[in-house]
């Protein structure tokens, strides 16, 4: 499913084990028979990071992996550029696994292919801003006046003209975390890793700095992998998610496929306080029948509020939905869009509701 | 069975461990006196390159250039302006030659334990092992009485100034060392995240990230290396080191109390001044730490 826009391949991440303790190695026969966490603490004091992950991380697009707190996101996204040695598996990257690379062709990996941005921003203090920028491209060897350029080049992108001179701790937390993001991009990296990058953030921010990701992704295409615990945002940005509790991945797909039929209780219970209608999308509620006699017509991929408000405006109860091609594809009521937005009552069946796109879906 | 009086050891065994210790030491000396004084020789021409330098100028030019270097350092003309009344003070009295001598040896001894602290101290940083047998050893250098090293000091070379300069560092040094251990020590850890996360070689993390962050603090201990490197000044010219501390000590052995004092206050207002100065910049390079939010 690689973009064809965007360059660079996949990360396939395959039975990754990572275990916290000096002999890690040792037990991890114990776990893949089936030790559990708590088990392995209690008898041995060692923690168990991540167990059998296994995760296609598409090139070009935007992969959130959600959790709460000791969930081992962090861990995970720290595998990638391995910060964090793994215990055993493999995270392959164009045809080289990260986990065996060479000290120095680590180094390469994380200088050409990798940039990062930390939760609490993690900028050098007694740098300006213009310089921590300027970071990873001086430790790369590039020359002064070509990596002002590009430094002074994302500044302007991500909104922060003429706070060049000043220091991390003269701004706000919203504009440090732009300083991290173009601290990233001037790095010219296929992959972004961003651990919570947003989760320090005020909520209004929060929000503002998304739409900054988004609109930079439109056109730059980079393999984002973002952390987060906040399943809204998740949905905001995951073209795929994959959601992770005690270190096991125990759902991945779309945001859609996700809050459709949601895996389990513990999954159920996070997308109960989703809103809906911004998730799910026309095409899951068409059904197929000839075009309708109405003036409405959508695309598939409209979410249901966009749609529900436009039918409201066009005083109209039917819409007719086209595919991607723009061909027609069925017809969707008011009135089904409606009971699709209001949360599902527990009793429901969530696998009744139509299929979401199944080839993405895991 | 006498309970009052310890059990020591008996004389004939004392005056035997003494003598076998002393005669190896004695032994030691002699054998690799010459080598070792060779070794620190070096020193020596330091010091003497930079009394001469300093007292055959012209006082006016010796008095402007540390005027000068007192500006660039603290940039307060208040801290420029005491230096110099007290300079002239310090030579319409009669102390200029002494306390020419007294900062030169300061100097020496200062930029030698820079110039050892902080390899030392980098390297306690990075190694835990290291700073477990470290550690002692600065504590004993820091508590064993100063009197008690030079025995050795100057079995080895003899009285003097280089004797001098290396009793002045190994009682100096430990506060280099500890600070700049504890300045790398200090630096967040997910700064150093960061700066792996980009490729940096642990040279580049230790020159972009953790000796720049960790400056302050190595210029605490530069400021603390020279306050007790002054201290020593009088102890250190018991055994022929030139400079205020030998008028203070022949003011202890005949009571002239007005010399005492005199000289005294001479040493006083050289450690004001290196102390307010490498204060002020060290001030200086905690700026971006203090700015508020924008």
């Amino acid at each position: 499913m690689a973009d064809p826009q965007g360059p660079g391949s996949d990360i396939e991440i395959r039975s990754l084990y990572k275990i916290f303790g000096p002999q890690a190695a040792r037990h991890l026969a114990d776990v893949r028979a089936g030790m559990g966490k708590e088990e392995l603490n209690t008898r041995h004091g060692h923690v168990l990071g991540l167990q059998d992950i296994n995760l296609t991380i598409p090139a070009g697009r935007i992969t959130v992996v959600m959790g709460l707190s000791g969930s081992g996101k962090s861990t995970l996204i720290r595998h990638i550029n391995r910060l964090i040695d793994p215990t055993a598996g493999e995270i392959l990257y164009d045809g080289a696994d990260v986990a065996r690379m060479s000290p120095a062709d680590l180094l390469e990996f994380r200088r050409s292919k990798t940039a990062m941005v930390f939760q609490k921003f993690a900028l050098m203090p007694h740098r300006t801003v213009l310089e921590n920028v300027t970071y990873g491209l001086a430790i790369r060897g590039v020359g002064a006046r070509e990596r002002e350029r590009t430094a002074r080049h994302w500044l302007e992108r991500v909104g922060l003209e003429g706070f060049e001179e000043r220091y991390p701790n003269q701004l706000s937390g919203g504009m440090q975390q732009r300083v991290g993001l173009a601290r990233a991009l001037a790095n010219d990296a296929e992959i972004l890793l961003m651990d919570e990058a947003f989760s320090a953030l005020d909520p209004l921010i929060r929000t503002d700095m998304q739409s900054i990701l988004l609109d930079l992704q439109q056109e730059l295409h980079k393999t984002i992998v973002f952390i987060t615990h906040d399943l809204d945002e998740a949905l905001r940005l995951g073209e795929k998610i994959a959601i992770l509790r005690d270190g096991r991945i125990i759902q991945q797909g779309t945001g859609e496929s996700i809050v459709l039929r949601p895996k389990d209780d513990y999954i159920a219970s996070f997308v109960r306080q989703v809103r809906r209608g911004k998730v799910i999308t026309l095409g899951t509620i068409a059904r197929a029948a000839p075009p309708a006699d109405t003036p409405v017509t959508l695309p598939a991929g409209t979410l249901l509020e966009d749609a529900a408000r436009a039918l409201t405006l066009a005083e109209t109860g039917r819409v007719n939905v086209t595919d991607a091609a723009g061909r027609h594809m069925g017809v969707a009521t008011l009135a089904r869009m409606v009971a699709e937005m209001i949360e599902p009552q527990d009793d429901d069946e969530p696998a009744s509701i139509d299929d979401g796109d199944p080839s993405v879906a895991a | 069975m006498d309970l009052i009086d310890f059990p020591e050891m008996s004389r004939g065994a004392s005056r035997a461990l003494r003598q076998t210790v002393d005669g190896a030491f004695r032994d030691f000396a002699r054998a690799y006196g010459e080598t070792l004084e060779a070794i620190f020789a070096p020193i020596g021409h330091l010091l003497t390159f930079l009394e001469t330098l300093m007292l055959d100028s012209p006082w006016t030019l010796v008095l402007a250039v540390i005027c000068g270097l007192v500006a660039v350092m603290s940039r307060s003309w208040k801290i420029t302006l005491g230096t110099a009344l007290a300079l002239l003070a310090i030579g319409y009295l009669g102390m200029w030659e002494d306390t020419m001598r007294t900062i030169s040896m300061v100097v020496v001894c200062t930029v030698l334990a820079v110039a050892i602290g902080i390899p030392v101290g980098i390297a306690m940083a990075r190694s835990d092992r290291l700073r477990g047998v470290v550690t002692p050893v600065l504590d004993l250098m820091q508590t064993m009485p100063s009197f008690v090293y030079l025995i050795p000091v100057v079995m080895i070379f003899g009285l003097g100034r280089v004797p001098g300069v290396i009793a002045v560092v190994v009682y100096a040094i430990p506060p280099m060392i500890r600070l700049t251990d504890l300045g790398i020590r200090q630096v967040r850890a997910d700064l150093l995240e960061a700066a792996d996360a980009f490729g940096s070689t642990s040279w580049q993390k230790l020159k972009d990230v953790q000796l720049p962050l960790a400056l302050p603090t190595i210029m605490a201990g530069v400021n603390q290396t020279i306050m007790m490197s002054l201290a020593m000044v009088v102890v250190a010219s018991m055994i022929g080191v030139r400079g205020l501390g030998q008028p203070v000590l022949q003011a202890i052995n005949n009571q002239y109390f007005t010399l005492g004092v005199m000289n005294g206050l001479a040493i006083v207002a050289i450690a004001i001044t290196f102390d307010r100065a490498t204060q002020a910049y060290g001030k200086r390079l905690q700026k971006h730490l203090e700015a508020g939010h924008g």
